[in-house]
């Protein structure tokens, strides 16, 4: 054996070729399976995609790194579940790219954080953390209430998320922007449209509390207030077939 | 203009091609600042074009007098002591930052701006990590797989010109990773924050690396390739594996910023940390043995413990690394089957880990009483020391009944440090105090006890770091899983946070050591360099006669 690693140690691609066999082997045992087995992912009822509104604050969850404290990912542990809701399914994060399941939770998880406040207590919150939690060593999101909401590339985002897979339909890309203006005005009449598209149990508000503009505070707000609230947990039945873990 | 003519025609193909290559560049850019969708877009386009108009002024200038003719029987460092500067430099950024983030943990109230998002935590903590992982890191990495490549081939770099490019290509990777996360351009995967076209640029450059590498290897006058080169080549390969599978994205248009990762959910997780855990296993841990396995051999002068065993920690340290990934994603919506499977080879793990440790510490048999008189020698053999320790910690977290108290606490940022601080940071100095007198032709480092000062402040600064995440995390830990009699949860979960308070000015204060041994070094290094003599020159003659040798081959 000693004998013949001399090959190796004489032919760089050899050396190569060998490297890459190895290193390939536990990834594709490991994560190939995902995209094929069935259950991997549970059936459940209530999942929808982002609406248009609901997306941009994603992104801007994104952009700020939240995901760097908070977690969205409850263990099924007896003091998580008390803590924070129903553990979370995999189906919770099947339109989530990228995943924000966290690694770290300097803040609370934030999962099932939808409709556990008020949309003043957000805007308080993120404007001045310690104004609310004293403790708190959350940073400052003040400008948030100040920036209009940049989006002009919305469809071209629904678009791309659609080629990835997520059920996007024409008519929803097509009527983003509206769909958009409508769920931050809770006087829009577009909202009977944006229900009809996405389901009944959208929230359209004014999540900002100012009426007169669509600002980044609406859409992340909008945003933290439907985590966790899709599934309807009535349905679910974690020993059926395909549910269990 | 006759002449111009005559010099370009005698450039040499290589730098025609680099020349070429950025005046295609230069044109992309100019169309990307002029069609930008977004803001941070133009301002990454401007950026651009002004690094490859630096370029192309520099080349130009450089096939003018004639500068890139090289003499290919003379070792290509001028790049390599340009490397050093750059791992300095970004070594002390990276750490600031960290040291800025831990007093915005400890008094959010003081170091937070209302009216600059861009300095918040979310924004600042992939500039740390990408700072000392990818800038200090990788620039040390290119530094020491140029340094050793050449010496144990006996051949200079290949490529000519395309050494230099994967310097400047690499410290433009770094500026636009760092400028996007100031300005939220961010993909929201950790360590793999940069966006789609950062990361095609890492692509380019990442494989010129690794031709360059190999064509050394190629060009070698030994029949065999030392075992640090092997190594070398498992990190070059893999993390191009990784980094271009973990960065499938569709971009929302040709020039804007934002894309939308391919995969979602729980392929996502698993793609992800499959890749997070192997930065840590190739571009941590693979690449920095490399450094082990020509460093300490000649620091100590005494050669490498065992060759069976390098050979068979090398083959079952990069087969076993790959599967280790599941154990960041413990009791999630991964299904179990894959937790599981991580679980076992995380703790299998464990063995080739500790190979690679002990091949190094036995390699000083016989020289174990230069620790007491070489600071840099006892700076590597510390580093192993801390390698062993993170390598056992981290088998032990990955138990998922450990897991379930340690995940989402300090104390996989403890765990981290003493892998980063104590083992990357440490064979990272020794190496550069090996390299500083080897590339300036100087017979030692200025000063021998600045290197003892640079050795226990930062020491005790990883200790004061570990103990304290260790004590907040397990602590916070238990807070969150405690009970009243009456069966109700003990502690709101900001309680648990305020309990942590003390613990973050410990770490912040460890950080702050750490930093200051860096620039310690920075400072002996400058002199070093500069050419003053040695502070202690009549002692060290006496005292280090094996290192005098050193300095003179």
């Amino acid at each position: 054996m000693w004998l013949n690693h001399g090959k190796l140690e004489r032919h760089s691609l050899l050396l190569i070729l060998g490297i890459v066999i190895v290193i390939s082997i536990g990834g594709l045992v490991e994560i190939a399976p995902l995209f094929f087995i069935e259950n991997t992912i549970e059936k459940v009822d209530g999942m929808r995609p982002y609406t248009p509104l609901e997306l941009a604050g994603r992104d801007i969850y994104v952009r700020e790194g939240c995901y760097l404290c908070h977690s969205q990912m409850i263990r099924p542990l007896k003091d998580e579940v008390e803590r924070y809701g129903h553990y979370s399914l995999a189906a919770e994060s099947m339109y989530d790219h990228p995943f924000q399941w966290g690694s770290k939770r300097l803040g609370p998880d934030l999962s099932r954080v939808g409709g556990k406040y008020s949309d003043s207590w957000h805007r308080d919150h993120l404007i001045n953390p310690r104004s609310v939690v004293p403790e708190s060593i959350m940073p400052p999101y003040a400008f948030m209430a100040n920036r209009p909401l940049d989006y002009h590339a919305i469809q071209a985002k629904m678009s791309v998320l659609k080629i990835e897979g997520v059920p996007y339909t024409d008519d929803m890309i097509a009527n983003a922007k509206a769909d958009l203006e409508a769920q931050a005005d809770p006087f829009s009449a577009g909202g009977t449209k944006l229900k009809a598209r996405y389901g009944a149990n959208v929230v359209q508000r004014d999540f900002h509390g100012e009426p007169t503009k669509i600002t980044e505070m609406d859409a992340l707000v909008a945003y933290l207030q439907m985590l966790g609230t899709l599934v309807d947990f009535s349905k679910y039945h974690p020993e059926r077939g395909g549910n269990s873990r | 203009m006759s002449e111009t003519k005559s010099s370009l025609s005698a450039a040499p193909a290589d730098v025609i091609a680099v020349f070429a290559f950025s005046a295609i560049g230069l044109i992309w850019s100019l169309c990307a600042a002029a069609f930008a969708d977004d803001a941070p877009f133009r301002v990454h386009a401007y950026i651009f074009i002004a690094a490859f108009g630096l370029g192309l002024t520099w080349l130009t200038l450089g096939i003018a007098d004639g500068r890139f003719r090289f003499r290919q029987d003379r070792y290509s460092d001028s790049v390599i002591r340009a490397g050093v500067y750059a791992s300095l430099f970004w070594g002390v950024v990276g750490m600031l930052v960290g040291v800025i983030i831990a007093c915005q943990l400890a008094w959010p109230s003081l170091f937070y701006f209302p009216s600059a998002g861009w300095l918040n935590f979310g924004r600042l903590r992939p500039v740390h990590t990408s700072g000392v992982i990818f800038a200090f890191g990788g620039n040390v990495l290119i530094t020491t797989a140029f340094y050793v490549v050449q010496r144990t081939c006996r051949a200079r770099l290949w490529g000519g010109i395309a050494p230099w490019f994967v310097f400047w290509g690499y410290q433009l990777f770094i500026v636009l990773a760092a400028t996007g996360y100031v300005m939220g351009v961010t993909q929201g995967k950790e360590y793999a924050e940069p966006e789609w076209y950062v990361d095609l640029w890492l692509t380019i450059v990442w494989v010129m690396y690794l031709l360059v590498f190999l064509g050394t290897i190629w060009k070698r006058k030994e029949p065999h390739i030392y075992v640090a080169n092997w190594f070398f080549l498992a990190f070059l390969v893999t993390i191009a594996v990784l980094h271009i599978t973990n960065n499938l994205a569709i971009p929302i248009g040709p020039f804007a910023s934002k894309s939308y990762d391919v995969f979602s959910g729980v392929q996502d997780a698993l793609t992800q940390w499959w890749y997070g855990h192997n930065a840590v296993g190739f571009f941590l841990t693979a690449a920095f043995l490399a450094i082990m396995y020509y460093f300490m051999p000649k620091r100590a002068e005494r050669p490498i413990y065992s060759y069976r065993l390098s050979i068979v920690h090398f083959w079952a340290l990069i087969f076993i690394y790959i599967w280790a990934g599941p154990h960041h994603l413990h009791y999630t919506a991964l299904p179990q089957w894959a937790q599981t499977l991580g679980m076992t080879f995380s703790i299998m793990l464990w063995m080739p880990s500790w190979g690679g440790m002990i091949n190094g510490l036995m390699t000083l048999s016989g020289a174990w009483d230069k620790l007491r008189t070489d600071p840099v020698l006892r700076m590597m053999v510390a580093a192993l020391a801390f390698y062993g320790m993170s390598t056992f910690e981290g088998p032990v977290m990955s138990v998922r009944e450990v897991n379930a108290l340690s995940h989402y606490t300090d104390w996989t940022i403890g765990h981290v440090h003493s892998g980063a601080l104590g083992w990357v940071g440490f064979i990272s100095f020794g190496a550069l105090y090996c390299l500083v007198p080897w590339l300036w032709k100087k017979k030692q480092m200025y000063s021998n006890a600045l290197i003892e000062w640079h050795f226990w402040v930062a020491f005790t600064g990883i200790v004061l770091y570990i103990t304290s995440m260790w004590v907040s995390g397990i602590g916070e830990g238990l807070m969150w899983r405690k009970y009243t009699p009456q069966g109700f949860l003990a502690y709101t979960f900001i309680e648990s946070v305020s309990a942590k308070h003390v613990e973050y000015i410990i770490r912040m204060l460890g950080g702050l050591m750490y930093l200051s041994g860096t620039l310690i070094m920075v400072y002996n290094v400058w002199r070093t360099i500069r050419g003053d003599a040695p502070a202690e020159e009549a002692v060290t003659d006496l005292a280090y006669p094996a290192q005098a040798a050193t300095a003179a081959e």
